[in-house]
């Protein structure tokens, strides 16, 4: 098994370094840079030795080739470089709005497995009844309505109701627990909701698949009791494929919270990520991106190892395997 | 011994227990129906059934898919899904109506009064559950025993079933254990809470020969021992002659004889039977003649028949016979639900005798070889663990020499890992071998030209096993026939290709309506026809036949065989025949090899191999297969081929055979036994003979 994460963790370096070529050659293609949208985005008229003095302080006259070779010498040593932006670390930026992402990420998971779990289950269980029929229109309504649509009602409802409004700042987890939860539970509904959704409808299809495997006819004839029938029966077989959805939503909830973030007033990565690229501030782009490659990797490293946990046929790095 | 069931007999009648002098039946099914409600309408599956089983019995049910046969077992244990499908009537045990009973007092009934053990045992179990859990469930649930009570019983029960080195094993998960010991994983489950009855729903349909023999005869001495009552659910007449006392033969939902077995084997009494017994290839009696097939297909089960089931396919059917039979006494004891039962007792009513005498098959008069295979040699390498791991060899075909010669067809037989398969892809030039050639028409297909090899692919066809995957379900069955001629530009105009996928479908029996069809408009033996048709587009010279028969019913798998011969013969065809079934081989083949783990076993014309098997691996197959008739079934000793067939990638040394062989010696460990010609004709590797 240790052989196979050393293995997996390897495999990390080629498809990293692919993104940073891909990112970094992709981006010079598009029209414009920072220090066209700095200097002149706005109309201003600006002599073209003034560009060209920004340019060079930025490094972005130097040969494409040399400006690759040295943020990849910097990535080398950890060190992302700094925003062309802003000017402040690239690793700053980040690091300041990581936590509220990755914590609206985890909040909506865990929403979303607690209410597709049960309800996938159950709408398998009673196919063709009136909870599966709620249940396909519940998760339908989850997968067309928009989620920050969602976000917004819950907000106007907020508002309306508690006269409740999101705060300006982040309330630390640390400092107020409270506060932050009562912040940050209603962007994780209304994301959570949209992942139950995709979630659920899986888990049906899943457990219906398992309910008509042959062990679970044998468990039957066994006599068992359905509570162990379908919790121990069949559920350890019908979340199998679901965990490797909910590994990849979840890794794609980093960058994916753009407009949720921007409803809910949440100074997050996604909101971070869209004011990069419209100011074409490239080491943070490039920059971002390999972060959401990494937490990509090793969503999905997790998955295959918790695979490995719930499926004794599956064992990494054996002939059995 | 008379049985008593019947409608007109209200259930536990003391006059018939009085006149009978049975005990009181354990299990009694009265006017069971089995309806499903599908989208092509009601079928009704099972209708107006009755049968008995008394304490310590072991009955068959027996019959071809869709007969009903294990919708009946599934009433009993109350499994059928319950949102589309009704059970009625009565199915009494041990005093209670099963059918009256809720689930849950049916859970309190179902792996403690009543067990079932189901065909696939690949898929029965659960692949995330160990095997000691999966044991322990029942004890636990019924029997209320502690975690390590439940563990030691489960001990307890996995070396009554013969499964090794328990303790250590009850952690296993069931993907670590072969098909055999995971059938014994099921009968360990099945014991558990010592059931009055167990129901084996095609127990052994998935496993090989030698351990089909294993697991009935455990099976039956278990039973046997403590006391409990069987119902063996199968196709196999055979496994019905070896180990029932009574059979209940089903056609189309409903019974149409029972009785005791020899009876029914020896006199049957009913059309349906008759002709099964007659078509079936017989594992004790050469091909003297053609198989007896049943012709056309069983009813459309969504369609209600008025009269008889089987009058559409009864060479004996008269007027009445579109009234319903019911079952009534025989001459013999036995129960028929025919008209005719009594003119078939007077041995007036006969099926016509086969046409065309002699020899089914023979020997080739020429004896030039088509195919000559020559130190075939084919391995595959696995991972055997890490990235850094040992890359392990599996020899699926060692060191073959074989020749087949223009005319005949060859059987080769063997069981799971023997290669047979392998030969077969090898010929295909699907695979290339590792080692060694093939010629073919004394030229090495490896060493042919462009041109050349593409005229060897035109000539060398196959027939696949499996009828469901073999074709694509999108094309139409004239697509499918005319693909090859378009591949090799044998027609060039789309009329000329119509009009030879016309004759050739009328060649393999199929009526032109049939091209277009797509496969899942058809049945399986039409299914296997369109194979049929599609291998001699090309009109090959040798064809491949891979477990052509395999996956049919009885009575079309006669149709089938009968139809491969007659083309034979029509179209001086050779065939390479690979099967797991010695009697279809024996019928089929002029000369049969036996394979065992990639090496040749024993190689002779077909009668002196059946015969006069030299080999203890052939006699041990021949031993373990038991053949429909009840009599000679009794009179045989079952000598069991001990242990599991050892897993290719770590073959025994020496000798392949010899870890289960009953004349294994030091030497035989020495080196690998080659093939020696003991008798003109008849080669046999092993050092004993």
């Amino acid at each position: 098994m240790l052989n196979y994460i050393a293995y997996r963790l390897l495999l990390t370096i080629p498809t990293l370094l692919g993104a940073a070529v891909i990112t970094f050659f992709l981006l010079r293609v598009i029209p414009g840079d920072v220090v066209a949208v700095k200097l002149t985005g706005d109309g201003a008229i600006v002599s073209q030795a003034v560009i060209d003095a920004e340019r060079a302080r930025l490094g972005l006259d130097k040969a494409l080739i040399y400006q690759f070779s040295d943020w990849m010498l910097g990535l080398l040593q950890f060190d992302m470089g700094r925003s062309m932006w802003t000017g402040r670390p690239v690793i700053v930026e980040i690091s300041q709005r990581f936590w509220t992402t990755f914590q609206v990420a985890l909040m909506s998971t865990a929403i979303g497995v607690l209410i597709a779990v049960p309800l996938g289950t159950l709408s398998a269980l009673k196919r063709g009844g009136a909870i599966d029929y709620a249940t396909r229109i519940f998760t339908m309504a989850g997968l067309s309505v928009p989620g920050f649509w969602v976000g917004m009602l819950i907000l106007i409802w907020l508002l309306q109701t508690y006269g409740w409004q999101p705060p300006i700042t982040t309330i630390p987890f640390i400092s107020d627990p409270a506060g932050n939860l009562s912040q940050l539970i209603w962007p994780a509904l209304a994301v959570g909701y949209r992942f139950s959704a995709v979630l659920a409808r899986i888990i049906r299809s899943t457990v219906l698949e398992v309910l008509g495997e042959d062990y679970i006819r044998t468990a039957r004839a066994k006599g068992l009791v359905p509570r162990i029938i379908i919790g121990r029966h069949a559920l350890r077989n019908a979340l199998l494929p679901a965990i490797t959805v909910i590994g990849l939503e979840f890794a794609f909830l980093f960058g994916g919270l753009v407009v949720t973030e921007q409803v809910f007033n949440l100074n997050g990565l996604g909101k971070l990520f869209v004011q990069a690229v419209a100011n074409r501030d490239f080491i943070m782009i490039q920059g971002m991106v390999m972060l959401f490659a990494v937490i990509y990797i090793f969503a999905n490293l997790v998955v295959d190892l918790l695979y490995a946990v719930f499926d004794p046929r599956i064992r990494y790095g054996t002939a059995e395997a | 011994m008379l049985n008593f069931s019947g409608r007109e007999l209200k259930p536990h009648s003391p006059h018939v227990l009085e006149t009978e002098g049975v005990a009181k039946p354990l299990l009694s099914v009265r006017n069971l129906e089995v309806e499903f409600r599908t989208s092509r309408g009601l079928v009704r599956a099972v209708r107006d059934v009755n049968f008995d089983v008394a304490p310590g019995e072991i009955i068959a049910l027996v019959g071809e898919s869709g007969s009903g046969k294990s919708v009946s077992a599934l009433s009993v244990m109350g499994l059928l899904p319950k949102a589309n499908s009704e059970a009625r009537g009565s199915i009494t045990f041990d005093g209670r109506n099963l059918l009256s009973l809720n689930e849950h007092e049916m859970r309190t009934i179902r792996g403690r009064q009543i067990s079932m053990i189901f065909q696939e045992p690949m898929t029965s179990l659960n692949p995330v559950l160990t095997i000691g859990l999966q044991i322990i469930e029942p004890l636990q649930t019924h029997l209320g025993l502690t975690t390590a009570q439940a563990e030691a019983r489960a001990i307890e029960l996995m070396s009554l079933v013969g499964i090794p080195d328990p303790e250590s094993r009850l952690n296993s998960y069931p993907h670590q254990f072969s098909g055999g010991m995971r059938q014994r994983v099921m009968i360990a489950i099945g014991l558990a809470c010592n059931p009055k009855l167990i129901i084996a729903d095609e127990p052994t349909t998935a496993l090989d020969v030698t351990i089909q023999a294993q697991i009935l005869e455990l099976m039956r001495d278990l039973t046997r021992k403590l006391g409990i009552s069987l119902i063996i659910i199968t196709h196999n007449l055979g496994i019905v002659a070896r180990y029932a006392d009574r059979v209940f033969v089903m056609y189309a939902g409903r019974l149409v004889e029972e009785g005791n077995i020899t009876r029914i084997f020896e006199t049957p009494r009913h059309p349906y039977t008759m002709g099964l017994l007659l078509s079936v290839p017989r594992l004790d009696q050469g091909a003297r003649s053609r198989l007896n097939a049943i012709e056309g297909l069983p009813p459309d089960p969504s369609k209600e028949i008025a009269g008889c089931p089987f009058a559409d396919r009864c060479p004996f059917r008269i007027e009445i016979c579109s009234q319903p039979p019911q079952l009534e006494f025989t001459d013999v004891g036995t129960r028929s639900a025919c008209f005719r039962s009594d003119e078939i007792a007077e041995g007036k009513l006969k099926w016509r005798s086969p046409q065309g005498g002699g020899e089914v098959v023979s020997l080739p008069k020429a004896k030039t070889a088509l195919v000559e295979l020559q130190q075939l040699s084919k391995s595959y390498w696995v991972k055997k663990g890490g990235i850094f791991g040992r890359i392990g060899e599996v020899r699926a075909v060692a060191d073959l020499d074989l020749q087949i010669q223009a005319g005949e067809t060859l059987g080769l037989v063997g069981e799971s890992g023997c290669g047979k398969t392998t030969v077969g892809r090898l010929l295909l030039a699907i695979d290339k071998p590792t080692r060694g050639s093939i010629r073919f028409d004394g030229q090495d297909i490896y060493q042919l030209n462009k041109a050349d090899f593409a005229r060897y692919r035109h000539d060398v066809q196959v027939i696949f096993q499996d009828p469901y995957s073999s074709l694509n379900p999108r094309m139409t069955v004239a697509q499918m026939v005319e693909e090859p001629m378009i591949a090799h530009r044998t027609e060039r105009s789309r009329e000329a290709r119509q009009d030879r996928v016309r004759s050739l479908l009328d060649q393999v029996g199929l009526r032109p309506e049939i091209a277009e069809r797509y496969p899942h408009q058809l049945s399986g033996g039409q299914r296997q026809r369109v194979g049929i048709a599609r291998a001699l587009a090309l009109n090959p010279r040798f064809i491949v036949c891979d477990e052509a028969v395999s996956a049919l019913d009885v009575s079309i798998q006669g149709q089938v065989i009968n139809l491969l011969i007659d083309l034979q013969k029509q179209f001086d065809l050779t065939y390479l025949f690979i099967a797991h079934d010695l009697a279809v081989v024996r019928h089929i083949s002029t000369r049969v090899a036996v394979m065992y783990l990639g090496r040749l076993m024993e190689l002779a014309s077909r009668d002196e191999l059946y015969e006069n098997p030299l080999h203890p691996y052939t006699r041990l197959l021949l031993d373990a297969a038991p053949v429909p008739d009840p009599e000679l079934e009794r009179q045989r000793p079952v000598r069991v081929a001990p242990g599991e067939i050892p897993s290719p990638l770590n073959p025994p040394q020496g000798c392949v055979f010899s870890t289960r062989c009953p004349l294994a010696s030091a030497e035989c460990k020495a080196q690998v036994p080659q093939p020696r010609e003991v008798r003109p004709g008849h080669y046999v590797a092993c050092i004993k003979v």
